[in-house]
């Protein structure tokens, strides 16, 4: 199976402070893989360096076979790249079916036409009503963002990130902040996803990442220290060492 | 529905404007009319980075100011030597206002694309700094009169018409204005308005969509700057004089001033506001040199009291959403 990502020996430092050493990883295709890790492991850091928020101080990022180390976070995103944030990012002020359609339109493209009106513009909005029909957000399209409960922000993330069309989706805990039913919904969901696109999946809930995962990578203090499956993780010393404590389970 | 009904009403107010002038006896309210109309567009110009994109710019007086000397310029070289040995001066204003907006657009494009690589207060200073620049620019242009400004012998030349007459050139200010609100319009409820306003509520959202938040922000600018600079060429029509006045801060400031009085990030909140504003400037002023006292008090009851400006407190009274 080839790889859609491909990190060799990224580094980001922060003054004294290096937040990703050397890290080495892939994803393959249609793979969704876990990036697990303890607070400040690096796993965030990691995040933007890939999407392309943070420069990288060392090391090379390929997407789909691409050096897109020094490329900027649009032509990422321009080359199937999509991305979820930790605590949900939205337009505020605009109801679900305006953020939505914002997202759509943005995949979709003409975003610089100056005298279109931009609400007649079928080829949004038909994409932006059927994703907002067949997601958790049903009949809350005319809802303002501000509005919505922590859950529905994050589902409607996933929805914006989904309208990119993305080749490789970078989730960043999505399941945070969810109670468990919601967290079981975003489960579903991610799952139903499973072979349409790669994910990368940053996550804290070890339930989440074992009922999702295809692989796992550990992250502590920047460094990758092991990939594997989730019954190799699970039963590997060396990061329940390092990751939570000989005492307890992964 | 509601926006056509708002326009109706504006217009129809502008329309009457003049007559009702004429029949009180004070023409002069015709030149404060096409005042209002003229600082209308500067102000909706400035509103449409300010309100729509999130940019607050503290130097757009600059491109007002620029607009208003390509038009004085281009008069003072009228039948005479060309402008730098080649450009021949005109008053049509089929081309000066043309001109000027590009002259101004051709600035904001460089105001614009140093200084939005800042961002908040970063933004505020660089723009009122620029515009400072050009303001002691125009101060040092003896050959254009220096401080005390420039004076345009005529009133640019349109089909013909009597532009000596204050009602005629009170209804080409008109016309120009509508066209100019049609177009504004458009801009804003088309794909790229959608995408300004995206920028504004959260700048990092539209990057992680793929959105070039430099490219977007920049062409705003400068048809923002286009905008004011055509204010500023109707507004030397309007007096027959361009100054370094036009560009200095208080500019800004008055235009800025404007906007929130309307109601920022909405449509016609910048005409009210201008309205408003050169109402208050004119009542007050003949009534105390110290008006703009009197004007920051109403400016803070404005704010602090209406939650989106006169246009936001009419809204809400006529029962819309704000």
């Amino acid at each position: 199976m080839s790889a859609i990502l491909q990190i060799e020996g990224l580094v980001k430092r922060f003054g004294g402070l290096t937040a990703t050493d050397h890290v080495t990883l892939d994803v393959r295709e249609g793979e969704i893989h876990a990036l697990i890790g303890p607070n400040g492991a690096g796993k965030s850091t990691l995040i933007n360096q890939l999407c392309g928020e943070l420069v990288s101080d060392e090391g090379t990022i390929r997407l789909a076979g691409t050096d897109v180390t020094q490329r900027p976070e649009t032509d990422r995103i321009g080359m199937g790249l999509g991305r979820t944030f930790q605590i949900a990012s939205l337009l505020q002020e605009s109801t679900v079916r305006e953020n939505v359609g914002l997202a759509v339109q943005a995949h979709v493209g003409h975003n610089m036409r100056l005298f279109d009106r931009r609400m007649a513009r079928r080829d949004v909005w038909t994409e932006a009503d059927a994703m907002i029909a067949e997601s958790g957000l049903h009949g809350r399209g005319d809802t303002l963002v501000s509005d919505l409960s922590h859950g529905e922000k994050k589902q409607l993330e996933l929805i914006m990130a989904l309208a990119g069309n993305p080749r490789l989706l970078l989730l960043d805990e999505p399941m945070a902040g969810l109670g468990q039913f919601e967290s079981q919904r975003m489960i579903e969901q991610l799952g139903a996803l499973r072979g349409k696109f790669s994910m990368l999946l940053v996550e804290h809930d070890m339930d989440a990442v074992y009922a999702l995962a295809d692989r796992i990578s550990v992250l502590v203090y920047g460094r990758v220290i092991m990939t594997g499956t989730a019954e190799e993780i699970r039963e590997s010393a060396e990061v329940r060492e390092a990751y939570l404590g000989a005492e307890e389970d992964v | 529905m509601k926006h056509l009904l708002s326009a109706a009403v504006l217009l129809a107010l502008f329309i009457a404007l003049p007559f009702i002038a004429d029949a009180v006896g004070q023409s002069s309210l015709m030149i404060l009319g096409a005042r209002m109309l003229t600082y209308a567009i500067a102000a909706a110009s400035l509103n449409l980075i300010l309100g729509y994109g999130g940019m607050v710019s503290f130097g757009h007086a600059a491109f007002f100011g620029v607009g208003a000397y390509v038009v004085g310029i281009l008069a003072y070289h009228a039948g005479g030597d060309p402008l730098l040995g080649f450009i021949p001066g005109t008053n049509q204003m089929l081309i000066t206002l043309p001109v000027a907006m590009i002259v101004s657009g051709l600035v904001a494009l460089v105001i614009g694309a140093l200084s939005l690589r800042t961002g908040g207060v970063q933004f505020i200073m660089i723009t009122l700094a620029f515009a400072q620049m050009l303001f002691f620019f125009f101060v040092s242009l003896t050959a254009y009169g220096g401080d005390d400004g420039l004076i345009i012998s005529r009133t640019n030349a349109l089909f013909g018409l009597n532009m000596r007459n204050r009602m005629t050139l009170y209804f080409v200010t008109l016309v120009i204005a509508v066209l100019f609100f049609l177009v504004l319009w458009r801009i804003v409820h088309s794909s790229f308005g959608g995408i300004l306003a995206g920028l504004r509520q959260n700048e990092r959202r539209m990057s992680a969509m793929g959105i070039p938040a430099y490219r977007y922000k920049l062409v705003a600018f400068v048809l923002s700057g286009m905008g004011v600079g055509l204010a500023g060429a109707l507004e030397a029509n309007l007096l027959r004089f361009a100054s370094p006045d036009m560009m200095h801060w208080i500019k800004s400031g008055d235009l800025i001033i404007m906007i929130i009085l309307g109601g920022v990030g909405t449509f016609f909140g910048p005409i009210i506001g201008a309205a408003a504003f050169m109402l208050l400037e004119f009542y007050l002023a003949g009534w105390t040199e110290h008006w703009p006292l009197i004007l920051g008090a109403i400016l803070l009851v404005v704010v602090l009291g209406t939650k989106g400006g006169i246009g936001g407190l009419i809204s809400r009274l006529t029962g819309g959403r704000t």
